[in-house]
């Protein structure tokens, strides 16, 4: 009942940035930056009154690893008719992902220590450049722009972040950081690159949370 | 006092000039004024215009470069660098360059197209054009690479050196200038021309829908906001236009390759409908052999197909016209990246990505060289 598909063709590539975004809002973070190395299978099933279901075969890289790959399936559901209700996803990934308890409590530390809240524009900048002490902004925006992906896609829609136009940190009273995001998405049917304002809460053991300003 | 003349004393009546310290300035000028000795202050700040010339020198060494040989291929250009570069390719090999000017654009700059040719008349020719979305940097950057390594191959007498015996290269590389400048003043991120849209105050026609070729048809916008706006006419672009105009009254154009970013794949005919082209198959072994080529420098991975199998339905698309005007080489690539820079590449992946492309042109140029029609 499941129809297999060329993994090279839209359909396929469009659930598997689903299924990314989802993942880099589960398991992102400034130490860690997850993208999709190569799609090795997909299969849709239709399931009446419900809607359509992809099943994915995924690797996976971090880019500050990239010696190593991870493997991952997920199901990624599209709600039938709705344009409103985001895709269900369930992504299990295999094996481990490499720690990143140091890098996270350094940047904890170092964001914690500012004297005056971090602001930041164009990241990457007109030319492809990230300075380095902004990576870990620069993938926080990831963790933000798979939130936002997740919840926005549908069968018609291939997000991907196209740059960070602006953040601003947010000094709050208790432990958590806060920055607030305006991220730039392209999408790449309609060809659109639009705005999107996103909050983020992050913890080196809470992880990240995300909100919509 | 420690005046400096620069013109120094030679006789009674005869002028003299002196540069004066800063700080002996009030007591020169007293002095003169007690004698009665008439001055004229010639120049007021020496420092001022050394500071300036400096700059200039240092502007000049980064904005000009003095050949070919010393351009910046590592670096993304402006429209003035890549337009001062190719009348540097020309002038360095004037017999194997020249510029055509095949149009202007809705603002009026030129549209130029670069031709390599070692003789002939007409010969049967391989079109190149990159830029067509002024957002996709690598590919006017990669298309700058590529001018030179043309001229590079043909003074080594290797690589394309051998398909210039037979065939002429023709490579637009700014194909959609006003677009490129707004890129570079205003907004980064801007895909399509800049012709004013009677009835709208969005801006702008996605010159890869324009284009006589199921025009209108589902797969592009008549929403003049819309990033795929296809215009109210084929053709409407003057940019897309000249291009028409040139390879219709060429008549010789054997492959046709449209260069973008980003996605990684090579793609053919058709994007408006689902109706294989009629050499699909040999399309499509063609691609599978380029994309090897790529592949064997670095590693990166394309996928390839047709248009609307695997992207998305496109109508009015660039290769869809060329591929029914029956040129069967008819190709788009989609560059690097597949979406952790996407269209804001780094530089430092300019020279990589073009070098990895030039491989899968050159199959597709010996293809359509070996498999005259």
């Amino acid at each position: 009942r499941a129809m297999e598909l060329p993994p090279s063709h839209f359909p396929a590539a469009r659930a598997a940035a689903v299924a990314v975004g989802y993942l880099r809002y589960l398991r992102g973070g400034p130490g860690r930056g997850l993208q999709l190395r190569e799609l090795r299978r997909a299969r849709r099933q239709d399931i009446d009154d419900v809607g359509h279901k992809y099943y994915l075969e995924l690797e996976l890289e971090d880019v500050l690893d990239k010696d190593r790959t991870v493997s991952c399936t997920a199901e990624v559901l599209y709600p039938l008719g709705s344009q409103t209700s985001a895709p269900d996803v369930q992504v299990t990934v295999q094996g481990e992902l490499r720690s990143t308890e140091e890098a996270d409590q350094e940047f904890y530390n170092r964001i914690r220590s500012l004297q005056k809240e971090l602001v930041a524009e164009n990241i990457p900048d007109s030319h492809g450049n990230v300075p380095p002490e902004l990576e870990p902004i620069h993938l926080l925006a990831w963790v933000a722009s798979g939130y936002v992906i997740w919840q926005n896609s549908t069968e018609n829609t291939n997000f991907h972040l196209a740059q960070v136009k602006h953040v601003q940190q947010v000094k709050r009273s208790d432990e958590d950081l806060q920055f607030d995001y305006v991220v730039l998405l392209h999408e790449m049917v309609s060809q659109e690159v639009l705005p999107w304002e996103v909050t983020v809460l992050w913890h080196p053991r809470r992880g990240a949370r995300v909100s919509r300003s | 006092i420690q005046l400096d003349f620069w013109l120094a004393p030679r006789g009674l009546g005869l002028p003299v000039d002196v540069r004066v310290p800063f700080r002996s300035l009030q007591a020169v000028k007293a002095h003169l004024e007690a004698a009665g000795v008439s001055y004229s202050i010639m120049i007021k700040d020496v420092q001022a215009l050394l500071d300036e010339e400096q700059t200039e020198m240092r502007h000049r060494s980064r904005q000009l470069p003095l050949s070919t040989n010393t351009f910046n291929y590592e670096a993304y250009h402006t429209i003035d660098e890549i337009y001062s570069f190719m009348d540097m390719l020309v002038d360095e090999n004037p017999n194997l360059v020249s510029k055509l000017e095949i149009g202007r654009s809705t603002e009026n700059r030129p549209l130029y197209v670069l031709k390599f040719s070692t003789g002939g008349t007409n010969r049967p020719a391989i079109w190149i054009d990159t830029g067509i979305h002024s957002r996709e940097w690598v590919t006017q950057a990669s298309g700058v690479w590529f001018a030179k390594k043309i001229v590079q191959d043909h003074a080594n007498n290797e690589g394309v050196a051998s398909i210039l015996e037979t065939m002429d290269i023709f490579l637009e590389i700014v194909t959609n200038p006003d677009g490129f400048a707004f890129t570079h003043t205003t907004n980064r991120m801007w895909r399509k021309t800049r012709s004013k849209n009677s009835g709208s105050i969005c801006v702008g026609v996605d010159p890869n829908r324009n284009w006589d070729a199921g025009f209108g048809d589902a797969g592009a916008s008549a929403n003049p906001c819309s990033e795929t706006y296809h215009g109210p006419y084929p053709n409407s672009e003057p940019e897309v236009k000249s291009i028409v105009d040139f390879v219709k009254s060429h008549g010789n154009i054997k492959a046709f390759v449209s260069i973008h970013s980003y996605s990684q794949l090579l793609l053919y005919p058709y994007g408006y409908t689902n109706t294989p082209a009629p050499n699909a198959q040999e399309l499509h072994e063609v691609s599978a052999k380029a994309v090897a080529a790529l592949s064997s420098l670095y590693g990166t991975k394309f996928q390839y197909g047709s248009i609307i199998t695997t992207i998305y339905r496109a109508s009015g698309s660039t290769i869809d016209w060329t591929y029914n005007q029956g040129i069967k080489y008819s190709f788009t690539f989609e560059l690097r990246d597949t979406g952790r820079y996407g269209f804001l590449l780094p530089a430092k992946q300019i020279v990589p990505t073009a070098e990895e492309t030039w491989l899968a042109l050159k199959v597709i140029m010996e293809h359509a060289r070996d498999n005259m029609y």
